[in-house]
């Protein structure tokens, strides 16, 4: 075995079932599906042409038609009657592929579940110890109220028109927006709906708890494919050019806040504070979050928010005196 | 290659001799070389979780040890799924969003792929899960989890010192997009959850791989929910403005407007101090009236926060 043995002894062992069943493939559709270059699998084969049964005369080697290969870039295989199944699925490989199943049964309506629970259960089957290990793994997703979600889902089917009533917390507002979904995602451990929205003018993700109301308008969904869709990558908070940058000291308990939101930098203060700086979409969820700490969080900067910030804690005071 | 082909189609054990001279590549080799090129194959092969058997058929000639691969540890048994299902599967592959575990996924989908089942990463309208794991010392501790290895670790919350933590890691779970671990601390002879993300460089193996077992009645759902916030216990009583306090209001279990521009409304709610910072985000929106510690722990919530120039 060569050095590289360590990838290329699988990949061929996954290889030639694959190309047992398939009776002629063109390269470039392997090379695809199996996430290497087209030369990697050329490379292979030409390995691949020299295995075959031990003692074997050549009537018994895999035979492998280059000339196809070469001229046409497709490939064909014969005798490889002694290797009809791929290697089984390793404990890790099994197991990410179940962790993967569930966390999509745990974010699936009722109606999808009948398909997820049945592929599961053939993989589970199939995958021997890694099921097992499965149980050690549990990944929780927030259910959805089940009326938005279908509607969402039928929305989506139907490429319809969505109408939601939407709360934003950071304002206190419940608005009324019409949106073209475009796919239902979760971001940490949460159902969004990705769609464009016609009041923003853009794409937005919207958090399916936040749905107070969902219905599938007689609409059209206008085509959005020229769209770009948010890279979840990053995360969901990325951060906007006009976005408010914050000064924050933050003490005791508060202290939650630089692990929970994504900080630009932090330092120990020598009161025994951390000093965060992060930057803030929407000034008034930073206003609601200082009000909420009672002095664990003390703005810095800006100036004007730290005054409207005692200004509304007074004004609230004032409620308690009058009753 | 060869090993492999040679191992599996055998009926009978094969000896090192029988190897050498029908394996390609082993034959014009040296008797101390051949035996090194064996020994590294067997172990790669291992490695790559093809387990190869010893044994003898002849049980009087026990010294003769030969090797074979047997076709049922080896090949994937049978697995056919409808179109639908593979669809699901294909869709599955996308979930994980940590490097290593996604190329686990991706291979175990190559040998699906392999045995026959077109995955086809069709336009699903389910829900995309997204699982991340950025958290530097969970893959450490998934391996540590699959492999039942003790573990040593420094623990800390944001600010305080971290301590150093003996765990028999149990199972892993996420909970709002955050890994747990939990296991039995031996330190502290009992049940804990470590949250993954406080666990402070290094995450060192402290014990025997498989030396401890898993208690069977290990619910990991349950203790998931122990993350989540407690079932309501009181109902407090509150005036919010007309048009505010939305995300209140949705929970209430009553509304009745007041004529002066609020509303009383009725809140079932569990723990005090959390609800009253929740009420305090609100300011003069929202005012806490019944019961009283929940409208004195607002008070004092917002007297704090109306101290922003005091130091």
């Amino acid at each position: 075995m060569t050095t590289s043995a360590r990838e290329q002894v699988p990949r061929m062992l996954a290889l030639v079932p694959y190309l047992r069943a398939r009776e002629s493939i063109p390269v470039d559709q392997v090379a695809d599906d199996f996430g290497v270059s087209r030369s990697q699998i050329v490379k292979d084969l030409n390995v691949l042409w020299f295995c075959g049964l031990p003692e074997a005369v050549t009537g018994d080697m895999i035979d492998i038609d280059m000339d196809a290969l070469e001229s046409e870039g497709v490939v064909r295989v014969d005798n490889t009657d002694f290797l009809p199944r791929p290697l089984r699925l390793s404990v890790a490989e099994a197991l990410s592929l179940i962790v993967a199943l569930r966390t999509l049964r745990e974010s699936a309506t009722v109606a999808e579940l009948p398909t997820i629970e049945s592929a599961l259960a053939k993989l589970e089957s199939a995958a021997g110890d890694g099921a097992a290990a499965a149980a050690a793994v549990q990944v929780h997703i927030e259910r959805a109220d089940p009326a938005v979600h279908a509607a969402a889902r039928e929305a989506l089917d139907t490429c319809r028109r969505l109408h939601l009533t939407y709360l934003v917390p950071a304002r206190d507002e419940q608005t009324e927006r019409d949106v073209d979904p475009l796919r239902l995602v979760t971001e940490q451990g949460r159902p969004y709906l990705e769609a464009w929205c016609h009041r923003a003018e853009g794409v937005r993700l919207f958090r399916l708890d936040r749905v107070t109301h969902a219905e599938v308008l007689d609409i059209a969904a206008d085509p959005h494919d020229a769209v770009e869709r948010r890279d979840l990558s990053e995360g969901l908070f990325t951060p906007g050019h006009d976005d408010l940058r914050a000064v924050l000291d933050v003490d005791g308990p508060s202290r939650w806040i630089a692990e929970h939101h994504p900080v630009d930098a932090q330092r120990e203060q020598p009161d025994g504070s951390l000093r965060i700086w992060l930057r803030v979409a929407d000034p008034g969820w930073l206003r609601r979050l200082v009000l909420r700490q009672g002095g664990g969080v003390r703005i810095v900067s800006p100036v004007w928010l730290a005054l409207e910030v005692e200004q509304s804690a007074r004004a609230a005071l004032l409620g308690y005196e009058a009753h | 290659m060869n090993l492999v082909i040679a191992l599996l189609v055998t009926q009978q054990y094969l000896t090192r001799d029988r190897i050498r001279h029908v394996v390609t590549g082993y034959h014009d080799q040296s008797d101390e070389a051949f035996e090194r090129m064996f020994e590294r194959d067997k172990e790669e092969l291992r490695e790559i979780g093809i387990e190869i058997e010893v044994g003898s058929h002849e049980a009087f000639f026990e010294d003769e040890q030969g090797y074979r691969i047997s076709r049922d540890a080896f090949e994937l048994p049978e697995i056919s799924l409808e179109q639908d299902e593979a669809a699901v599967v294909g869709l599955a592959a996308r979930v994980w969003q940590h490097a290593r575990l996604a190329e686990h996924t991706s291979s175990a989908l190559l040998k699906l792929k392999a045995a026959g089942v077109g995955v086809e990463p069709d336009a699903l309208a389910l829900v995309e899960p997204r699982l991340t794991a950025g958290e530097e010392a969970f893959e450490p501790l998934w391996e540590a989890v699959l492999t039942r290895t003790p573990v040593r670790f420094d623990y800390a919350r944001s600010g305080a010192d971290p301590r150093s933590r003996h765990l028999e890691p149990w199972g892993i779970l996420s909970w709002h997009g955050r890994w747990y671990v939990v296991g039995h601390d031996l330190e502290r002879d009992a049940t804990r959850m470590f949250r993954v993300s406080r666990v402070r460089g290094v995450v060192a193996s402290a014990g025997v791989s498989g030396s401890y077992d898993v208690p069977a009645d290990l619910d990991l759902r349950a203790e998931a929910q122990a993350l989540a916030p407690a079932p309501p216990d009181g109902t407090a009583t509150l005036r919010v403005r007309e048009r505010r306090g939305y995300a209140l209001r949705r929970r209430a279990v009553s509304v009745i407007p007041l004529g002066d521009g609020f509303d009383r409304i009725e809140l079932p709610y569990a723990g005090r101090w959390q609800t009253a910072e929740e009420i305090a985000g609100y300011a003069a929106d929202v005012v806490a009236e019944q019961p009283a510690d929940l409208r004195d722990a607002v008070v004092e919530i917002l007297r704090g926060s109306a101290a922003q120039e005091a130091s």
